[in-house]
């Protein structure tokens, strides 16, 4: 087979997102410790701390600012940690795709359903920031809800490039590269702590081509009940980086795995 | 002759320069276990990867079920069970759960009908009993045998087995064979590879010898044996080189291999060589039909393979 060929995508995708989710409801407990206790940390830590001295950001307290741009990030954050060390794990280690390789089951659905299965967990992360948002009394109005297919979007646009590292990383200190080189500078510039137009101007148009700042311009008035601005632009930046590493991913893998 | 389940015509397998399968022919008929025997190295497991539509042939042609290769690769991985050659069992699940993880990569539905089919697989494969246990938990023998069960999941109508009992103890190895012959009386067609020539001699009712990419025979192991070798075998141990010139010498009617310090004497009628055998020196020696594994050094030679 042409390994450049475009990727099929069948039901057996979903076969992947179910293990993974049988996997996880093993684990609840540590997983939500993590998915609740990090944000409120954060919120009440830096949203208290720093709101103190800042007041209001963006026409809207800290608290509100923040909360709203760590909804985004963590869904980012999020699908990066399981499309790498997660991945990875299951692709080489632990030979889980070999196995399944076998079946009719193959790379285009394995990656689909890795896919589906990242940004389930963004989705879930996102939700849980914002239920802990809402008793911080920063949540307006029921235009919220569509968060939640907002953080669905941002983990499949991320969950994509993790996959592409996962494919060429040797081991796990790999990802090193990729969280400080671009994960954590993204997470600086990208409007989460403070508006994107206070960069220089040459700075601010190189952050928009990132996907960052397009899921914290969605997530931001959803959560906080001011006006979207160009929402379709954002939608579209997040959509065409989700597809374009998605067949990325499925190219790379074919590549190592299919002798 | 029934319709072959594969035929393959001149399969060959490039990696750069390096030539995995080289140009070979083959037919496997149903309801046989058709082995392929040969060294490390000899292109067995890239010929399976290749029926599977794991790996790209660089020219021939494949049919599997009559279906072509690459193209169908998904329908006829639907109708095959594989166990590979290291196990890769899900350590994230118990042993029952394994069973109806694979189930869904298949698309099975998750009914009565497969909870019942897992309790018998985990009958045949002698896993009842631990069922809930991790993956981890399980003896070499256990996971393979699990590995087995995973394998028929789908009701396949081919198995293919990749160095089945490799790494195996013997009474283990005794099990497996056992089941796999279960599977073959069933009428259940069984491909594997195999370096052991007991397991390639007890098992397959014909096979192929591979060495460097190439098939360089095919028949039953009786067929195989008799195009290749004489009927009989004396096996010298402990032979200086010194002795060895004398039993050239003296020793008639019989060719004389020698593989690091043991003597093969290949004869059609070993009384005479035995009887000057027994007259001579402190010889320990052994006197035995030949086998495959005599066909197998005659094809393949006797250096070191790596």
């Amino acid at each position: 087979m042409n390994i450049w060929a475009l990727p099929r995508i069948r039901s057996n995708a979903f076969a992947i997102w179910h293990r993974n989710v049988l996997v996880w409801r093993r684990l609840l407990g540590p997983a939500m410790v993590l998915n609740f206790g990090e944000p409120t940390l954060y919120l009440l830590g830096l949203g208290f701390g720093l709101g103190a001295f800042i007041g209001e950001m963006g026409d809207m307290p800290y608290m509100s600012f923040l909360a709203s741009g760590i909804i985004a990030s963590s869904a980012m954050t999020t699908a990066s940690f399981e499309g790498m060390y997660s991945v990875f794990t299951r692709m080489v280690p632990q030979r889980t795709y070999e196995a399944i390789m076998a079946t009719p089951t193959d790379i285009d659905d394995i990656m689909a359903g890795e896919m589906l299965w990242c940004a389930t967990k963004s989705l879930i992360s996102g939700v849980a920031i914002l239920i802990v948002a809402a008793f911080l009394d920063v949540v307006q109005g029921w235009q919220v809800l569509w968060v939640i297919p907002t953080v669905f979007l941002i983990g499949l646009c991320f969950a994509g490039p993790a996959i592409v590292m996962s494919s060429f990383a040797r081991n796990y200190d790999f990802f090193n590269y990729y969280f400080v080189l671009i994960i954590t500078p993204m997470f600086i510039v990208s409007g989460v702590f403070y508006p994107v137009d206070t960069l220089p101007d040459t700075m601010q148009s190189l952050v928009q081509l990132l996907p960052l700042p397009h899921a914290v311009a969605l997530t931001r008035p959803l959560v906080t009940g001011q006006e979207l601005v160009q929402p379709l632009l954002h939608i579209s930046v997040l959509s065409a980086y989700a597809i374009i590493s998605y067949y990325i991913a499925v190219v790379l893998v074919r590549k190592k795995l299919l002798v | 002759m029934p319709d072959p389940i594969i035929s393959a015509h001149a399969l060959t397998k490039h990696y750069g320069d390096y030539v995995a399968v080289d140009n070979i022919d083959f037919n496997i008929s149903p309801g046989r276990c058709f082995g392929f025997l040969g060294p490390n190295g000899a292109g067995k497991t890239t010929t399976l990867q290749i029926i599977l539509g794991l790996a790209q042939l660089s020219s021939g042609e494949l049919k599997v079920f009559d279906l072509p290769i690459p193209e169908k690769a998904r329908e006829i991985r639907a109708r095959i069970g594989v166990v590979p050659q290291a196990d890769n069992l899900d350590p994230d699940f118990t042993i029952a759960e394994n069973l109806s993880i694979y189930a869904s990569y298949f698309r099975l539905a998750q009914d009565q009908a497969l909870t019942d089919r897992i309790d018998h697989l985990l009958e045949f494969a002698s896993l009842s009993e631990r069922r809930n246990a991790k993956t981890e938990t399980l003896s070499g023998g256990m996971k393979r045998r699990l590995t087995i069960a995973r394998a028929l999941i789908n009701d396949p109508e081919l198995v293919i087995l990749d160095e089945p009992t490799t790494g195996l103890d013997p009474q283990a190895r005794h099990v497996i064979w056992g089941r796999l012959n279960e599977l073959r009386d069933k009428g259940t067609t069984l491909l594997l590879t195999t370096h052991y020539m007991e397991e390639a001699e007890r098992l397959c009712d014909e096979l192929v010898i591979m060495d460097k990419g190439k098939i360089l025979d095919q028949g039953s192991p009786t067929e195989l044996i008799k195009r290749h070798v004489e009927p009989e075998v004396i096996e010298l141990r402990g032979v200086d080189e010194a002795t060895l010139n004398t039993i050239r010498a003296r020793v008639c009617d019989c060719r004389i291999e020698n593989l690091g310090n043991s003597v093969y004497c290949y004869t059609h009628d070993a009384a005479a060589q035995l009887n000057y055998f027994h007259n001579e020196h402190q010889l320990t020696f052994m006197h035995r039909p030949a086998g495959l594994e005599d066909v197998f050094l005659k094809l393949t030679g006797r250096e070191l393979r790596d």
